[in-house]
């Protein structure tokens, strides 16, 4: 690289280059693509097809002779409507609502948390490496591991009693089990969001601060103008993947409240029950309803507030922040901080 | 890097073959299992070779060594031991994948007592023949029932499991108390240690009453000892009884009163255990495994030697317990069921079964290990195990097991939770749901 | 900003230090509690002392008791999340610098079905898996961890490099091709080490995902020679199957991360400083 970036080649080359850059874009698109799409498509495409299927069948029903009858009956939306009948239903509007309740409170303060992690973090000052690692630990630890040690301080005669000099009884019915759910995954997950924002903070020039600085900006001021504005598009990924994260939630409210709890029933453990009853066709129907409805999130989330991140990916020439009602920094700045930073050699890392 | 226009020709013929492929697959699957044949009941148990056995952790090693054994007998016939995860519904869960895919790997199978029934009918394990297992005659009844469906063996019992209640010697003996047989008993019983100084601060009962397997057990054991039944011998649900209420209503009550604290909403075994040997309990229903570690001097447990163990009460009379235990059964699947036949018969004899209680201390299904007197020796507690065993009520044999021991345990947890619902409603309801799962 | 906060009044100075270490608690109390549980003795495993009375590396040397494989199941967590993160890393950056540089239609498109896949819950793909799997005799093989987790991965790795990718302006490319650099090289050289904190967080996020993955590893392996640490976790049981062995499963999270949060530590000073240097000069 030193010896070609300093090297001047002759201008027809670049020509050539250039050209290839652009030509049948579509196709070369379609290669470099090709095995992300294989690999999803296999892994993943697959079973969700093959579930969507098995949405629309039934089986089992016990012979006379006492056995299972074998094979599956095509019974079309069958399995759907009998989720919404009788006390189905008001077991699936409340895991729905749980669902929701989750996501939302988790995702808000995992956000706020997050994002105080991520200036934290980004700050330098001495003992940093320390508090980068303790705030990574949270995320690093299995969560076969979290669970349990979440169940354990959460037990009747746990340390979150004996530390809180309270008698809770945290795995039953009620806002309590609600809350240690809560507790315990904005501790687990905060990190994650954490991180993808200190990185967006890392491909800030510092040079952008200076010049803040400069014009007398106050820090809160820098905060929301400079700060916010760009690591949003780091920030928005990562809070739709936790968006799409929580809405799945099962592990915590199964492993530390437990399964059949009205309180914490989401329509993960819903979908995870009826299969463990060998119910494929109506637990892929659950699946299957959960799927639409986190597709319908992400979609208003992405049209909502995703516009820097899928709006543009097409022609990021033309149409640029147009909508935005914040004051943002000019289209150009994110070519000067980049630039910025390559002069400065590579930011603050 | 130069991108060849045939590799992408080549990528995207690759990816369309590749999806073709498996939306095939996903259309043709399915149906492929109906060729199933009933035939296989009782037949012959053909094939030899090395086979698998699924089983939880062996904890203690032991299984280890049983199986080294049977290993240097039968060079050519060697098992190999696949533990699976430790808890129950994991364990539960890979077999069934398993066996969803038709896999040969697995050959004997370690199936819980309520599992029998549900392996059974999806003809996941196959019918043993009677009459190749002489030895069943020699086993405790009770256990044996766990491993039929419909009168037809499935599986074998080679450990079983009842529950014991654990009491606290030395504060019944202050008191000039005996053990109680029944629950009204038990109830005098603690308001006389409560009046000692030393009694003061104890909690009088706790079982499992966790909103899971054990609420079953312990729901179960209370109608039972009651005189009630959850599933009549005719295979019908029948707990809208006076004698099933008498029982729930005694744990209800019990939870009113404060005889049963308030914690015991969230006991699974372990924190009840944890209860007990920090001498927080005077009662406490609890399975034989208890014992050792209650008496282990290592500081762990306050009560070492101060406890001693009965056979559950009743409410009015003796106890009846809830059946516990593994049975080995032999996959559907797998090519070498003659193997797996001698294996099982191979664990379940009576040599092995000692050798098993000896290192492991798992209750025994073989009758006369119980009145074995070195075994006694070592565990005290095995004469009122066998009546506990002896007398035992197996959980509902039921295909739809699964949403059996919800309903039941919806209906006991909403009653035993503060503010519960009433009783009466709640086995009303019970009886519903059960008659509806349970239709044979 | 470090030096606005020296010529700030007092509180404003102190703020943002009680800010952090309330973070640092936060993260820490629960992992502390972990620690500490690890290093009682068994026998007074369910103390709630703050402090051990006693200290005991029991529970460890019960972990690393021969006969539990653990050695050998950190390795293979270690072969399969590191394939996982090379693999995803790859095809990820690929897919997302496109995503992100070339005009084609449906991009959109494309990056909608990307996130689609990691919209169904996770459990009712098991059991298709399984069956595909088992249909071409992946069962009890690596692959059969890895390509599930490199799947689960992909998503937010291609999402996120696309945004990383898409703040980084075009001249500096066209800049590397006036130099005489191909598109590829351009990408390798000038790009990646630009956008090296955003490839870095992807990595350590795809690492830990993967290394934490249980679903799968539990479902598609049951030799336990191949089975990952976490698999093993699970499988602990303490003398009688019905007491869990608490204090050994503590140390065994504590011997899978804390390896995981030094390496990561490490990785960050060398190779995000190695490739940033390189992008430099």
């Amino acid at each position: 690289m030193s010896e070609s970036a300093s090297a001047v080649e002759p201008t027809p080359g670049k020509n050539v280059r250039r050209t290839s850059f652009n030509e049948g874009t579509g196709r070369l698109a379609a290669l470099l693509l090709s095995p992300t799409l294989i690999v999803l498509l296999l892994v993943i495409g697959y079973p969700i097809i093959s579930a969507l299927r098995e949405s629309l069948y039934t089986s089992g029903g016990i012979g006379d002779d006492g056995f299972v009858i074998e094979g599956t009956r095509f019974v079309g939306l069958d399995n759907f409507a009998a989720i919404f009948s009788g006390e189905t239903g008001d077991r699936f509007w409340n895991a729905f609502y749980n669902t929701t309740f989750f996501t939302v409170t988790c995702v808000v303060l995992e956000t706020l948390l997050g994002v105080l992690m991520a200036m934290v973090m980004h700050k330098a000052f001495k003992g940093r490496a320390i508090v980068r690692a303790s705030i990574l630990i949270p995320w690093a630890i299995p969560t076969v591991v979290s669970a349990l040690l979440w169940k354990w301080m959460f037990q009747a005669d746990g340390i979150a009693n004996a530390v809180l000099g309270t008698q809770i009884l945290w795995s039953t019915e009620g806002w309590q089990s609600v809350l240690s759910v809560i507790v315990a995954d904005t501790w687990k997950t905060a990190p994650f969001i954490g991180l993808l924002v200190l990185a967006g903070l890392q491909t800030i020039p510092d040079e952008v601060y200076e010049a803040a600085k400069v014009d007398g900006a106050s820090p809160w001021k820098t905060f929301t103008r400079i700060t916010l504005p760009l690591v949003k598009p780091a920030l928005l990924v990562a809070v739709l993947f936790r968006i799409l994260d929580t809405l799945r939630i099962f592990d915590l409210p199964y492993v530390l409240v437990g399964p059949n709890k009205e309180s914490v029933e989401t329509l993960s453990i819903l979908a995870f029950l009826e299969a463990n009853q060998t119910r494929y066709g109506p637990a892929a129907a659950y699946a299957t309803l959960l799927f639409v409805y986190i597709v319908v999130v992400a979609y208003v989330f992405v049209r909502l507030l995703g516009a820097d991140v899928i709006g543009d990916a097409r022609a990021s020439k033309p149409k640029k922040n147009g909508k935005s009602k914040d004051n943002q920094l000019p289209p150009g700045t994110a070519a000067a901080t980049a630039s910025g930073s390559l002069a400065a050699g590579g930011g603050g890392l | 890097m130069r991108f060849e226009r045939s590799h992408t020709r080549k990528a995207v013929a690759l990816a369309v073959v590749s999806s073709l492929v498996l939306f095939t697959a996903a259309c043709g699957g399915g149906d492929d299992g109906s060729k199933g044949n009933t035939g296989s009941a009782g037949g012959a148990l053909e094939g030899r070779g090395p086979i698998k056995f699924a089983t939880g952790k062996d904890t203690s090693g032991n299984l280890t060594s049983q199986v080294a054994a049977w290993n240097s007998q039968h060079p050519d016939e060697k098992v190999e031991i696949t533990e699976l995860p430790e808890s129950a519904d994991q364990q539960r869960n890979q077999l069934i994948s398993n066996a969803q895919i038709k896999s040969t790997e697995f050959s004997v199978l370690n199936l819980d007592v309520v599992w029998t029934a549900e392996f059974a009918a999806n003809r996941w394990v196959t019918q043993l023949p009677e009459d190749q297992f002489p030895d069943l005659g020699k086993l405790l009844p009770s256990t044996v029932a766990t491993g039929k469906y419909r009168d037809k063996l499935y599986a074998v019992p080679v450990t079983s499991d009842g529950g014991l209640l654990y009491y606290r010697k030395d504060l019944l003996d202050k008191a000039g108390l005996k053990p109680p047989t029944t629950w009204p008993e038990m109830i005098a019983a603690c308001a006389k240690v409560k009046a000692l100084p030393e009694g003061k601060a104890i909690n009088c009962y706790a079982g499992q009453f966790e909103k899971y397997e054990g609420l079953t057990v312990n729901f179960s054991e209370a109608v039972n000892s009651a005189g009630g039944v959850v599933v009549g011998d005719d295979g019908k649900p029948n707990v809208d009884t006076p004698e099933a209420l008498a029982g729930l209503t005694a744990l209800a009550e019990g939870f009113k009163t404060g005889f049963i604290p308030k914690a015991a909403i969230t006991y699974t075994e372990e924190p009840g255990r944890r209860a007990f040997q920090d001498g927080n309990l005077l009662f406490h229903r609890n399975w034989p495994y208890v014992y050792a570690l209650a008496n282990k001097t290592d500081g762990s447990s306050k009560i070492a030697g101060k406890f001693g163990v009965a056979p559950l009460p009743g409410l009015n009379g003796p106890g009846v317990s809830t059946l516990g235990g593994h049975n080995y059964a032999i996959s559907e699947f797998t090519p070498n069921k003659a193997t797996a036949a001698d294996f099982i018969k191979f664990m379940s004899s009576e040599e092995r079964q000692k050798a098993n209680v000896e290192k492991t201390s798992q209750a025994p299904t073989w009758a006369s290990l119980y009145d074995d007197a070195a075994l006694n020796k070592q565990f005290p507690y095995l004469a009122p195990l066998k009546a506990s065993i002896g007398s035992a009520k197996s959980r509902p044999q039921v295909v739809k097991y699964g949403d059996v021991t919800t309903a039941i345990q919806d209906a006991a947890y909403n009653t035993l939770k503060p503010n519960g619902t009433d009783p009466k409603t709640a086995l009303k309801d019970l009886q519903t749901k059960l008659s509806s799962l349970i239709t044979q | 900003m470090a030096q606005i906060a020296a010529e700030a009044p007092w509180y404003r100075r102190w703020l943002p230090l009680v800010g952090v270490g309330l973070i640092v608690l936060y993260c820490l109390v629960p992992f502390y509690w972990m620690v500490v549980s690890a290093f009682r003795r068994p026998s007074d495993q369910f103390d709630n002392s703050i402090i051990p009375k006693r200290w005991s590396i029991e529970n460890f040397t019960d972990v690393f008791q021969p006969g539990t494989g653990f050695g050998r199941a950190l390795l293979n967590s270690l072969i399969v999340a590191g394939t996982v993160t090379i693999l995803t890393l790859i095809v990820g950056m690929v897919a997302a610098y496109t995503l992100a540089r070339l005009d084609f239609k449906f991009k959109n498109l494309v990056l909608a079905i990307i996130i689609t896949t990691s919209m169904f819950p996770g459990i009712s793909l098991v059991i298709p898996l399984k069956k595909l799997f088992s249909d071409i005799e992946w069962i009890n093989t690596y692959q059969a961890m890895i390509v599930p987790s490199l799947s689960f991965a992909l998503p937010l790795a291609v999402w996120n490099l696309t945004a990383f990718f898409r703040q980084m302006p075009r001249e500096l490319e066209q800049a590397a091709m006036v130099d005489g650099c191909t598109p590829a090289q351009a990408f390798r050289k000038v790009i990646i080490p630009l956008a090296a904190p955003g490839v870095f967080t992807t990595a350590i996020i795809t690492f830990i995902a993967a290394w934490n993955e249980f679903l799968i590893a539990v479902s598609m392996v049951n030799r336990k020679d191949i089975s990952t640490a976490n698999v093993l976790i699970a499988s602990f049981t303490g003398t009688s199957g019905r007491d869990q062995p608490f204090g050994s499963q503590m140390a065994a999270g504590v011997v899978v991360t804390i390896p995981l949060v030094i390496a990561v530590l490490i990785f960050q000073r060398r190779i995000v400083a190695g490739l940033t240097a390189g992008g430099v000069k």
